[in-house]
């Protein structure tokens, strides 16, 4: 017995000393970063992500290299999944870093909860595309070097098979010419699911990719004249309509109800005959299809193509101690190289014109320049109010039940009635 | 002379039938783990290409340990592993003994409205971690510590990303002073008295006496605050920021960017699951009869 109590203890001791040597090799190492003693941390979304984490840590050097930088820049890179998790905590805790990163999105509601100063560049944010610009109330409190566009990939020999036109900028299909290509590539027989919308994505996704598809129909998630309700916008007639067209896809079994986890080696590997998915997955489909791969617009619903605009940005936290340093590298890393260096390691549509031109592939004429040419034309901004967040995940519920057959008019009622009840216990979000 | 047969107690079959049952259930069990091993060793259009058929259980194929060598170029799994054998190992051992304590002193010790706190106790059982979440974080980031600099202490304010706030807060445990409650009630309050006639004192008492009488209650408060300890995923996503300081749950969602490699998923997974199985085989009747005595699933 006595050598029980003896082993228990010294187990005990052994795991605290354990401990001890744990917190000795991690103390030190995590200060606040909010800029008080000349070194400003950085958090990313980017853990995991070796090209985009390796071409911001090179930036990063860059900087703390220049004889004339005005503060030491130090990265945190947090998994994408939990980013978001993560800062909310630091926010409730007083601890967030200098610089954070921040889905485009959700920049109106990080700046309505005071976690972001607006931005005083020295950089000129004139020439950027209007999508990498996150405003709220009249102000920019972040900026992107990036956007990415939806598209829909396609076979070349397939669509011709099936007798199809293949449509372009000027002159997308409208809504009855996709139900009635995919009524052809289906009756070919060589898919279950002629079209892969990406249906089991989760998250972000859903009213990235399907929130388009309701304004070119002439809805919307929310009455964008003050954002105080969605009532009319996410639930009217046009709105319905959108909704029995989308369910009609799964219904004719033109597109699975659940797709699968990897849309683009599906599509690669024959699985579907159109893809709708983001730029990202372009170098991909190329290097797979070569000349076959053909990148076409996104639908006309009646309102023209429209695509979600607004990736990962860039924002200064309104508790930095040294804001003007943390200005100073957000304009250094604007340099038009700079912008061309991210947006290459991440295979995205660069911000301006002129990072464009130094990427061969965005380049006038260059393989991926349609994306910037979708994103110039059709992106439309998420509701650039706090609610956004709210409404996202209401939207994106509504869809998936839309999907599963839920009734589209109830479906899409429940969902304004939610979404109006949580701008009006928020205040109407007011500034 | 007749031999009566106990009524109503369940007995394990012995025959074919029986042992193929077991071996069926243990299948539906192990297939999983095995499926995540083989694939593992597999390049993903092979991880893809095998499903559906058998050869998706068993190492056939191009098999190497590339994703093992990707994995740890792209999380730093050692450290994560290094974190969370440490924070699990300190979590336990001062959970055993903080929780051996309290328990100790609500069933040996006089103390007045002792059922009401033993109750109390148990209460915080009902309300949920996710709750209580946000406000523990404010809370620890008011708390004070010591911190070493250079050669003196000093002290400083919040928990944050640090080691002890991954420990601390866990270390207390309802449930654990509840199952030591339960157990050194069933042991015979005179071996106390004999004790006291010797000289003994409450903590003699407590560590010559009922702690060493209480190896399965241990063995099974160990095994229980070691599992949610090693599985611990949304606390230090919300409390630890520095990468150095993660714990191996952290590490799977690095694995998730636009495309997923299957093959990494599962290597990270498998040498995540590595220590808990060792850990199991190890102590596996401690663990069978730790869920048997405590009538929960760990």
């Amino acid at each position: 017995m006595k050598t029980a109590v003896k082993r228990l203890l010294a187990a005990s001791v052994v795991a605290t000393a354990l401990g001890g040597s744990l917190v000795a090799c991690g103390s030190g190492s995590g200060g606040s970063g909010d800029g008080a003693n000349g070194e400003l941390t950085l958090w990313t979304h980017n853990a995991g992500n070796k090209e985009e984490l390796a071409a911001i840590q090179s930036l990063v050097d860059e900087y703390n290299a220049k004889p004339d930088k005005k503060a030491t820049v130090k990265v945190q890179a947090f998994p994408q999944d939990s980013y978001n998790d993560s800062v909310v905590a630091a926010a409730s805790a007083k601890k967030l870093p200098c610089i954070v990163d921040i889905d485009g999105p959700n920049v109106p509601n990080w700046a309505w909860s005071k976690y972001l100063a607006p931005l005083e560049l020295s950089a000129d944010l004139s020439k950027n595309l209007p999508s990498t610009l996150g405003e709220w109330n009249g102000k920019t409190y972040s900026v992107g070097h990036y956007d990415v566009a939806l598209a829909l990939l396609a076979r070349r020999s397939d669509l011709t098979a099936a007798g199809v036109r293949i449509p372009t900028i000027d002159s997308p299909w409208t809504k009855d010419e996709l139900d009635a290509a995919l009524e052809k590539l289906k009756g070919l027989g060589t898919w279950e699911h002629p079209l892969d919308l990406g249906t089991g994505g989760t998250g972000e996704w859903l009213p990235y990719a399907y929130s388009p598809f309701l304004q070119s129909a002439g809805g919307d998630l929310v009455n964008r004249d003050g954002y105080q309700s969605a009532d009319g916008t996410l639930n009217g007639d046009a709105a319905v309509e959108w909704a029995e067209w989308f369910h009609g896809l799964v219904e004719k079994g033109y597109a699975a109800q659940k797709s699968g986890k990897d849309t683009t080696a599906d599509f690669i590997a024959g699985k579907s005959a159109i893809l709708y998915t983001g730029s990202w997955a372009a170098d991909k489909a190329r290097a797979a299809l070569g000349d076959d791969l053909v990148v076409l617009p996104s639908v006309d619903l009646g309102e023209g193509p429209k695509i979600g605009g607004g990736s990962w940005q860039w924002g200064v936290t309104s508790g930095c101690k040294s804001a003007e340093a943390a200005m100073d590298y957000l304009s250094f890393t604007l340099a038009p190289e700079n912008v061309a260096k991210i947006a290459q390691a991440t295979g995205t549509i660069p911000a301006t014109e002129e990072a464009a031109a130094l990427i061969p592939a965005y380049a006038p004429g260059g393989a991926n320049s349609i994306f910037r040419e979708f994103s110039q034309e059709f992106a439309v901004l998420r509701p650039e109010t706090p609610a956004y967040p709210f409404i996202a995940t209401e939207f994106g519920k509504a869809t998936q039940d839309i999907l599963s057959g839920a009734d589209p008019k109830s479906t899409l009622d429940k969902a304004v009635k939610d979404i109006d009840a949580n701008i009006k216990s928020n205040g109407g979000y007011k500034g | 002379m007749t031999v009566l047969k106990p009524q109503g107690v369940l007995r394990p079959g012995t025959g074919p039938v029986a042992w193929l049952a077991r071996i069926a259930l243990a299948a539906v069990f192990a297939f999983p783990l095995l499926f995540m091993v083989v694939s593992s060793l597999k390049p993903d259009q092979q991880i893809f290409g095998d499903l559906g058929s058998p050869a998706a259980f068993l190492p056939v194929g191009h098999l190497s340990l590339d994703n093992y060598a990707a994995v740890f170029d792209r999380v730093p799994a050692a450290r994560f592993l290094l974190n969370s054998v440490g924070v699990s190992a300190v979590t336990v051992a001062l959970g055993v003994v903080v929780n051996s304590m309290a328990a100790f002193a609500l069933s040996r010790m006089r103390v007045r409205g002792k059922g009401i706190i033993l109750t109390l106790v148990i209460a915080t059982l009902i309300v949920p971690f996710e709750t209580l979440a946000l406000p523990l974080v404010w809370w620890v980031n008011q708390l004070p510590w010591l911190t070493a600099n250079g050669f003196s202490l000093e002290l400083t304010t919040g928990w944050l990303d640090t080691y002890q706030v991954q420990v601390l807060p866990f270390v207390a445990n309802a449930f654990s002073i509840y199952l030591f409650h339960q157990y050194f009630d069933s042991i015979p309050k005179e071996l106390d008295e004999a004790a006291r006639m010797d000289g003994a004192g409450w903590f003699t008492i407590y560590r010559r006496v009922v702690m060493p009488l209480s190896g399965p209650a241990v063995a099974t408060v160990a095994i229980l605050t070691f599992l949610p300890a090693w599985n611990s995923y949304l606390w230090p996503l919300m409390v630890v920021q520095s990468e150095e300081l993660r714990p191996v749950m952290l590490g799977v969602q690095y694995f998730f960017q636009l495309n997923v490699s299957w093959g990494e998923v599962m290597a990270y997974t498998s040498l995540i699951t590595l220590p808990v199985v060792a850990l199991f085989i190890a102590f596996q009747r401690a663990f069978v009869n730790s869920i048997a005595a405590s009538g929960v699933k760990g």
